[in-house]
């Protein structure tokens, strides 16, 4: 059995633990209420005040927040603490409007290291790691999250970023890492590379993964595991509320521990807003408790998952969400990045003479998102010879991925056979099987 | 000379091509001569009819795509290397053959040789000067 890095604050009684998520949220609450105008604003709407939160069930009076609220507030708009205490700025990924911006303080920067120190431990992560830190450091949270947990641990951290699979490989074999932190479908990639360098995996010292991110499911676990030879967790996260350390697996891999202590959950039903009870399957909805620099109350994580408490053969008594199975939305997010249908509508308005309608088919054919656009072959795209019609595809694909950042398959399909746009139209069909 | 080819966008998917042929059988419209290119997704129909234009609306009233574009039509010795020396010839003068497809003529004793160039107008003036037997639009329509 690992560590569990803070006994305290993951194994807390059912009683302790609510009299502290009340009066966390009590003060949350009401810190948010004075400090941003927009929550002042929100609540006011409502009819509701800060003194009304007597239980944590009085938590289902307070209205929702949604990234577009965020998205209106940029870029400081949602800053409770002064501009002086901020010590750290990250941003959502996002390919269309504003980015999300979020303010840490001290505090706050002390807290992510806290959660994601306790993540790494449930993976298995202790002083003596080597982490091979793969997430990209940056504005996104993934990088710096990671470093800052493995450092609190005191762990050896390799702060690689993303990218440039053969010198990942020489790092992993050359300086001993243990321990593997990246989005799980770049381990598939780095398992492909090796073989290709020749990089025997079963020789490595990995012994185990701490990927997220992205949706993936038992499948790929077991695949992972199979060709890294190592133990591979779910770890999940997102900005809006700290980055990634929110909730993470134990080494009983049956569902992620969420950090209850700090951050609340809630599952409530996309379409009635309701809250669902536990177990049952719906959107995430969370409240930071302690954040200071931008305090998110009943945050909608637009994630499709559910909740279920008890206590983990682990020890551990914080609630364990399951799996993300999908999302509320149609914001997709594919190897990592986050897309949005609209945004490749618009790159493909730009081309000339290609007609306003197509179709987002997603799969995962080999354990990685593959993306397919279909367009209709209008007249103006269509030529009586394959050479051109082949470069016309291309040059939409390569114009896409130029504004989306995102490579992809343009297949060309007969005129008025695709979904046509009278209100809402189904563009997006995601085919992933993720279970 | 310049002949007439429509071209039919094809889906690769059940049952296109009987349709598309299914539509000029209908209005009555006969094929001289047809060819089909393909790739992974899609395909091509090209076709030679008697009345290209209003192939062309019939098949365009059942949602395909459709062009109509120049090509060059041929009349070919029916004997081996017939085809080989025209196409040498268009070699020699720098000419590249998109693409090509034949059939054979019922009165004579010619077969019939649709021919794409890069450039058309390169293409006949090539031909003409080897002293290619040309065939015009109203040779190939009324075959």
């Amino acid at each position: 059995m690992s560590l569990i890095w803070n006994k305290k604050a993951e194994c807390l009684l059912p009683l302790e633990k609510e009299q502290l998520q009340l009066e966390r949220l009590q003060h949350i609450v009401k810190y948010a209420y004075e400090r941003v105008p927009y929550y002042k604003k929100a609540f006011d709407k409502s009819g509701v005040k800060p003194s009304d939160i007597n239980s944590l069930k009085d938590i289902e009076k307070l209205p929702f927040t949604s990234k577009a609220e965020l998205r209106d507030a940029y870029p400081y708009g949602m800053f409770a603490a002064p501009m002086e205490d901020i010590v750290e700025i990250h941003t959502s990924s996002g390919t269309t409007g504003k980015p999300v911006v979020m303010g840490y303080t001290i505090a706050d920067i002390e807290l992510w290291s806290e959660v994601m120190a306790r993540s790494l431990s449930m993976a298995g992560c202790t002083k003596t790691d080597i982490v091979q830190n793969a997430y990209g450091y940056g504005l996104f949270t993934g990088g710096l999250g990671v470093h800052y947990g493995a450092r609190k641990i005191g762990a050896n951290v390799i702060p690689i970023s993303a990218g440039n699979t053969k010198r990942q490989l020489e790092i992993i074999r050359d300086f001993g890492s243990t321990i593997l932190t990246c989005t799980p479908s770049y381990t598939l990639f780095l398992a492909e590379s090796a073989k290709e360098d020749k990089i025997d995996l079963k020789s490595l010292k990995l012994r185990a993964g701490v990927f997220g991110a992205e949706m993936w499911t038992e499948k790929m676990r077991e695949e992972i595991e199979k060709r890294l030879h190592l133990s591979a967790t779910n770890i999940y996260g997102l900005t809006e509320i700290i980055g990634p350390g929110v909730a993470q697996e134990c080494e009983v891999k049956q569902g992620l521990h969420l950090q209850e202590d700090v951050f609340y959950p809630e599952i409530i039903s996309p379409e009635s807003l309701s809250v669902l009870s536990e177990g049952k399957k719906g959107e995430l909805v969370l409240t930071t408790l302690t954040r200071e620099g931008t305090p998110m109350i009943r945050f909608r994580t637009k994630d499709i998952t559910s909740l279920c408490g008890g206590e983990c053969k682990c020890g551990r008594t914080t609630i364990k969400m399951d799996r993300i199975t999908g999302r509320s939305d149609d914001m997709l997010k594919i190897r990592g990045v986050i897309v949005f249908p609209s945004s490749i509508e618009k790159a493909l308005l730009e081309i000339n003479g290609l007609e306003p309608h197509y179709k987002i088919i997603i799969t995962r054919p080999h354990q990685l998102d593959e993306i397919e656009v279909q367009v209709e072959a209008s007249e103006s795209l269509f030529s009586d010879e394959i050479r051109h019609m082949e470069e016309t595809k291309r040059n939409i694909e390569n114009h896409i991925e130029k504004s989306v950042g995102l490579k992809l398959k343009v297949t060309l399909v007969e005129p008025k056979t695709l979904p046509r746009s009278e209100g809402k139209a189904k563009r997006v069909f995601d085919q992933r099987e993720l279970k | 000379m310049r002949v007439k080819q429509i071209s039919i966008f094809l889906e690769n998917k059940k049952g296109r091509l009987l349709e598309a042929l299914k539509a000029l059988g209908r209005e009555k419209i006969n094929i001289r001569a047809l060819s089909i290119a393909d790739t992974l997704d899609f395909g091509i129909l090209r076709l030679i009819v008697a009345d290209p234009d209003k192939a062309k609306l019939v098949l365009e009233q059942s949602n395909f795509t459709v062009k109509e574009n120049d090509v060059i039509a041929i009349a070919v010795k029916d004997q081996p290397g017939g085809l080989a020396d025209v196409l040498s010839t268009l070699s020699n003068a720098g000419i590249n053959v998109e693409y090509i497809y034949a059939f054979a003529d019922k009165q004579e004793n010619d077969a019939v040789v649709v021919l794409r160039t890069e450039d058309i107008d390169e293409g006949i003036k090539v031909l003409k000067k080897a002293n290619v037997h040309m065939l015009s639009a109203k040779d190939i329509y009324s075959l």
